[in-house]
């Protein structure tokens, strides 16, 4: 009698996983499920936004909380010509391009950015898929690069243009890019990191300048950054939601 | 509710009444609960199949010790999977680390079957998490207000010093295990192990799952540091996270065992139309 109940009970809790399973995927094929099921990410940013203020700060890690070793997260080495250009000269010929709704549009080399002020944090950088790992940034706050150029009254977002090209199309449409808005941009340990753990940064890890907003998983801190523009929507950047894999599903609001 | 029996007949046979057992809000916010941890569930090994490993601490990869691992490798040219717990690894071949989806083997955590969306897809699967996510804290903050401002907790879930008693647990485990379930007016209240169990999900295994779930945020850990201080670190959060989501589904097997033989028609109606029935003791007289 009791293997018999449990033999019922363990088939049909299968079938029940599965037609929930199942119910989930057709569900969310329909258009108006799939907005209401969206719905929880402007929820969850609304939440968040009011209990983290625009202050609070990631929590910064000692040197002696640094991973052994940092995995890789992304792209490892950008394709192209152009890209190994940059490597064979050391980025001496690279140049940050910031541009877009901004008074006074600016190109700066690395040199440019290392004789800005600095800041050094040592954080946690979270992967969407669930890793971990603790690293040392060096780089300049993104919010005294904005400051310096002057942002037009109708900027809202920062688009970073990367030289990643994740998925090869013919469009283009699987370069790398993502975006943040102000509120993130002027948060201070919102910075363009420049060097990891004391030392110039690696490709593996985006070189030669990686974005770090830390309150959010790791694929917002895009990495091989050629060029920031200040824009007012994503409405004409390729897929229209902010970023490479915001295009692909994902939030664009990444705290969680 | 039995005020119009009392002074019925006294018949030597014995009598079933229905009483009133679970409030409305007690058997909506419990269904809500049932769809909402079922597509938590479903939708979390969606998530934990983009990295199937756990670790203790403030950070881990692959590169870091894992507590547990769940995964596929070959050996003598066959593919099979194993999950591995510390330093033991367990052959699970078909269901875990390596299964077959529409026919073809295919290395992956959880099985088609127990994911959702069943093929991998990790953005679906946040997305289905969050949104049901909310959905369970709304109907628990629902369910806790009800809870306290009816006095439904401390009425019907509370045992008292009686029931604490060693020896009236150890009698009720007894009972428990020879399936002797209470009958007549004892079958009015929760037994002692009923409530004490129902405590420790409400007021720990569930708000446990909601908090480690919110230090694995970065954006909550900046608000609420004090989460990885509690956790130990949100890879430690995310290890517990697994482990109270595996001890209620342990709860929900024996919770749905007992109520199958404990009379699952009784039962289900009374969670679903709040009228459970009780056989009365004819009358000494």
């Amino acid at each position: 009698m009791t293997g018999l109940t449990r033999r019922r009970f363990l088939i049909g809790s299968t079938f029940g996983a599965s037609a929930l399973a199942l119910t989930g995927c057709v569900l969310e094929q329909n258009a108006e499920v799939g907005a209401v099921i969206r719905s929880a990410e402007k929820l969850t940013m609304k939440a968040q936004r009011l209990l983290l203020g625009r202050g609070a700060l990631a929590r910064e890690f000692s040197e002696a909380d640094i991973s052994p070793s940092f995995r890789v997260n992304g792209t490892s080495a950008p394709d192209g010509e152009e890209y190994a250009q940059l490597v064979e000269d050391k980025f001496a010929s690279w140049r940050l391009k910031i541009d877009g709704l901004v008074d006074r549009p600016r190109e700066l080399s690395i040199e440019d950015l290392k004789r800005l002020p600095a800041r050094s944090q040592i954080t946690r950088h979270d992967c969407v898929e669930g890793w971990s790992a603790i690293g040392k940034w060096t780089g300049v706050p993104l919010g005294i690069l904005l400051s310096s150029v002057g942002l037009k009254p109708s900027a809202r977002y920062a688009v970073f243009h990367c030289a990643d090209e994740l998925e090869k199309t013919l469009d283009g449409s699987g370069r790398y890019y993502e975006s943040i808005d102000l509120i993130d941009a002027f948060h201070p340990q919102t910075i363009l990191a420049y060097a990891m753990n004391n030392q110039d940064l690696s490709v593996g890890h985006g070189a030669p300048l990686r974005l770090r907003v830390e309150r959010q998983l790791g694929y917002k801190q895009a990495k091989y950054i050629m060029r920031i523009e200040i824009v007012d929507n994503f409405a004409g950047l390729w897929g229209g939601n902010g970023g490479y894999w915001e295009d692909r599903g994902y939030e664009w609001y990444a705290g969680i | 509710m039995n005020e119009g029996l009392r002074n019925s007949q006294p018949t030597p046979r014995r009598r079933t009444i229905l009483i009133r057992r679970h409030s409305v809000v007690t058997r909506l916010t419990h269904w809500l609960n049932v769809l909402c941890l079922s597509f938590l569930l479903l939708s979390g090994l969606q998530i934990f199949n983009a990295y199937p490993q756990l670790h203790w601490g403030q950070y881990g990869a692959d590169a870091d010790p894992a507590f547990l691992k769940i995964g596929a490798s070959e050996s003598n040219g066959e593919p099979h999977g194993f999950i591995k717990i510390g330093g033991v690894s367990v052959p699970t071949t078909g269901v875990l680390g390596l299964s077959k989806m529409e026919g073809e083997w295919t290395p992956r955590a959880f099985p088609a079957w127990l994911t959702l969306p069943s093929y991998q897809d990790l953005a679906a699967g946040r997305r289905w998490h969050f949104f049901f996510a909310w959905v369970f804290v709304v109907n628990g903050l629902v369910y806790l207000g009800y809870g306290l401002l009816s006095r439904h907790f401390r009425r019907d879930l509370a045992p008292n010093r009686h029931e604490l008693a060693p020896r009236h647990l150890w009698r009720e485990m007894i009972d428990h295990a020879r399936l002797r379930f209470p009958t007549g007016e004892q079958a009015r209240r929760y037994n002692a192990l009923q409530k004490l169990t129902y405590i420790v999900v409400i007021a720990a295994l569930l708000p446990l799952m909601v908090l480690t779930g919110l230090a694995m945020s970065p954006g909550v850990d900046a608000a609420f540091p004090v989460l990885l201080d509690i956790f130990g670190g949100r890879q430690s959060a995310r290890t517990l996270h697994f482990i109270t989501a595996t001890l209620l589904v342990l709860f929900v097997v024996v919770h749905v065992a007992m109520v199958i033989l404990s009379g699952p028609w009784n039962n289900m109606r009374s969670m679903v139309t709040g009228r459970y029935a009780i056989r009365q003791k004819a009358p000494d007289a």
